[in-house]
């Protein structure tokens, strides 16, 4: 008997009893689709955080200097300046692994227009920061090395403060600002880059030349860097490296001794994007887990209704027998049928699963991303689970004495 | 003198159900010869059916050797006996035994398809088969459209689909109508005519009278075996009508 005329034998069995067949399959159908829709939607939001911190720069590294301490209280990161210039450009020179480096210095001013007025985050900062933080500009230009070396009074507005001071879509390039009372003219507009994954609006923000801002606001440009720097790596893959590289590079300028704390501190951005995404993925899994544990309910439910199938189906085996099947055909002619109504439920699952991904995601307008293996892998996952659970009501089938099944009433 | 079909020496078959060991056959030698057509008849427990399991392969005895057309049968495993009921054997039954809401085709060609006989050469067997029993015009027709006698046609058809060189025959009219069963011994008869062996088990003397040979049986022995005249078995009308239809 070939495999094609067994799935024939196998599909008129089961087409005979069209709602138990159905019924026997709507576990596998409900694991797979559960299976499906929920890796979509897990995906999706990896997609997603993903994307927000490619935005962000998965090379980019930010160092901060050192902290206070006075009478035993300890100020945070930052509160005491120990990055020096000199500092920044032993970074940007002589550490390989660093492809560009800026500094930023941040605080909070507001910008002034013609008609109206906006508080933003006014950065000082060179022209490699745009490039850092894969930032193109929309309109105009950046600051450029000709600003910083002339502390020239351009800014580069984000979106946001273009719409809050002159509407949307306009093009504010030339106008004159005041920032604080320092006047100023718009040189460039940032290109729309959305929120960060913390909700913060990256496009509320100015920038001008490090050098006009620590004039302007800083007072005087000294020996310390009054902020942060922010530094490229040559590849997300060297980020770690560079890391290693800047803080070697750092405690023998500053003449620190083994054992002796780091009077600065550096940020590794994809380490933060790593947390989030394993913080998805173990959603993810979580989920999936819930989906495999009915695709398993759903295998047991096949292997029930094959064991009542073998019973009422005695005298047919018996028949089967005394004419000339072997054992082997019957195991085959069963498990054949067991693994028809699994892999049909998969089938339909997968039709399901996508069904609801696509539904949830225009519903809700939750991110979704259908991947062809977890199809594959589900599909598969649910034959596995026929032939598992078909096996032992198939292997009873195939053991029947023929004369015990011929007698059978 | 003919070869033999089927050599029985001292054969018995205990079963242990309960306390009791019950000795269903004890120590029977049989021969049957090419082209005999032989009753096995006694009354319910003398262990005719045994002996009927026995020689159809369906069951193994517990001591004594079977031989069947040269093979020796009492040693196979169950897939070389289902081997040896496919391609040497062909089975009838009280029951008829047809699978339900199957067509009277596909029922005749069932043992071809487990013997891995081609779809097309498999048909028109099966037609032949059918055309043979009188049944060349209900080849569409499932089981439950069809008459007593004419589903156990189909399961003679069935039985000889093969070319077996025995058939075997449980109580073949034991569920049909006097009238029937002599149109069912009638193709009985044909079959044995063209030199098929045929064994039939009965506890109908009237059915007995068709064989050339009876074998009593009681307690699980041999009682009488003689050789006589087999009775003609004429068909009636309503198996000509069926037979000129095809």
């Amino acid at each position: 008997m070939n495999p094609i005329q067994t799935l024939r034998v196998a599909l008129r069995a089961i087409t005979r009893n069209k709602l138990r067949a159905f019924l026997t399959t709507l576990g596998i159908v409900i694991g797979v689709g559960a299976v499906i829709a929920m890796m979509a939607i897990g995906a999706g939001a990896k997609a997603r955080v993903e994307e927000a911190f490619a935005a962000m720069g998965t090379n980019v590294l930010i160092i901060l200097p050192g902290s206070t301490s006075s009478g035993g209280v300890r100020g945070g990161f930052g509160s005491m300046p120990t990055l020096t210039w000199d500092d920044l450009a032993a970074i940007r020179n002589d550490v390989a692994t660093v492809k560009m480096a800026a500094p930023t210095m941040r605080s909070s001013m507001p910008v002034v227009s013609e008609e109206n007025n906006w508080t933003t985050s006014i950065t000082g900062t060179s022209p490699e920061y745009f490039d850092i933080r894969n930032w193109p500009i929309a309109l105009g230009v950046a600051i450029t090395q000709a600003d910083l070396d002339g502390g020239t009074k351009a800014i580069v507005l984000g979106q946001t403060v273009v719409d809050k001071l002159y509407g949307p879509n306009a093009n504010p390039v030339g106008q004159s600002v005041r920032v604080g009372s320092t006047p100023f003219q718009v040189v460039g507009v940032a290109s729309k880059k959305g929120q960060s994954a913390t909700g913060q609006d990256y496009d509320d923000a100015a920038f001008i030349p490090f050098t006009t801002y620590a004039h302007k606001v800083q007072g005087g440009l000294g020996k310390y860097l009054q902020g942060q720097v922010m530094v490229a790596a040559t590849s997300a893959d060297t980020t770690l490296r560079a890391q290693q590289d800047i803080t070697a590079v750092l405690r023998d300028r500053h003449h620190l001794a083994p054992g002796e704390e780091d009077d600065f501190s550096i940020r590794n951005l994809s380490e933060i994007a790593g947390a989030q995404q394993q913080g998805t993925e173990t959603m993810t899994m979580l989920l999936a887990s819930v989906a495999a544990v009915s695709l398993l309910v759903g295998g047991i439910g096949i292997m029930n209704i094959m064991l009542v199938s073998v019973t009422e189906r005695t005298r047919e085996i018996g028949i089967r027998m005394a004419v000339g099947a072997e054992p082997h055909h019957i195991l085959t002619q069963f498990l054949i049928e067991a693994l028809s109504l699994s892999v049909a439920g998969g089938l339909i699952g997968v039709a399901a699963g996508v069904g609801t991904a696509l539904w949830l995601a225009g519903r809700f307008h939750w991110p979704m991303l259908i991947q062809p293996d977890v199809i594959t892998v589900s599909v598969g996952f649910s034959a596995l689970v026929g032939i598992v659970f078909g096996i032992y009501p198939a292997r009873k089938a195939s053991q029947l004495d023929p004369i015990d099944a011929l007698r059978f009433e | 003198m003919a070869d033999p079909v089927i050599l029985l020496t001292d054969v018995t078959k205990v079963y242990r159900t309960g306390d009791v060991p019950l000795r269903a056959l004890d120590g029977v030698s049989l021969r049957v010869d090419e082209g005999e057509c032989i009753a096995i008849m006694g009354s319910s427990g003398s262990g005719k059916s045994t002996l009927m399991n026995i020689v159809g392969c369906l069951d193994r005895p517990t001591t004594g050797s079977y031989v069947l057309a040269g093979s020796h049968v009492s040693g196979m495993s169950r897939s070389e006996l289902a081997k040896i009921r496919n391609h040497v054997l062909g089975f009838v039954f009280q029951q008829f035994n047809l699978l339900a809401r199957t067509t009277a085709l596909e029922n005749v060609e069932l043992p071809l398809e487990y013997a891995g006989v081609g779809s097309r050469v498999r048909r028109r067997r099966a037609t032949e088969a059918l055309q043979r029993v009188g049944l060349g015009n209900r080849l569409a027709h499932h089981p439950n459209q069809l008459s007593g006698g004419q589903q156990q046609r189909v399961a003679i058809a069935r039985a000889i689909v093969n070319a077996p060189k025995v058939i075997l025959a449980d109580e073949p009219t034991g569920a049909l109508d006097s009238r029937t069963s002599i149109d069912v011994m009638a193709i009985f008869q044909e079959l044995w005519r063209s030199g098929i062996t045929v064994v039939l088990v009965t506890h109908e003397a009237d059915v007995a009278a068709f064989a050339s040979r009876v074998i009593m049986m009681r307690d699980g022995r041999v009682v009488s075996d003689r050789t006589q005249e087999a009775r003609r078995a004429v068909p009636t009308q309503a198996s000509a009508e069926d037979g000129a239809a095809a």
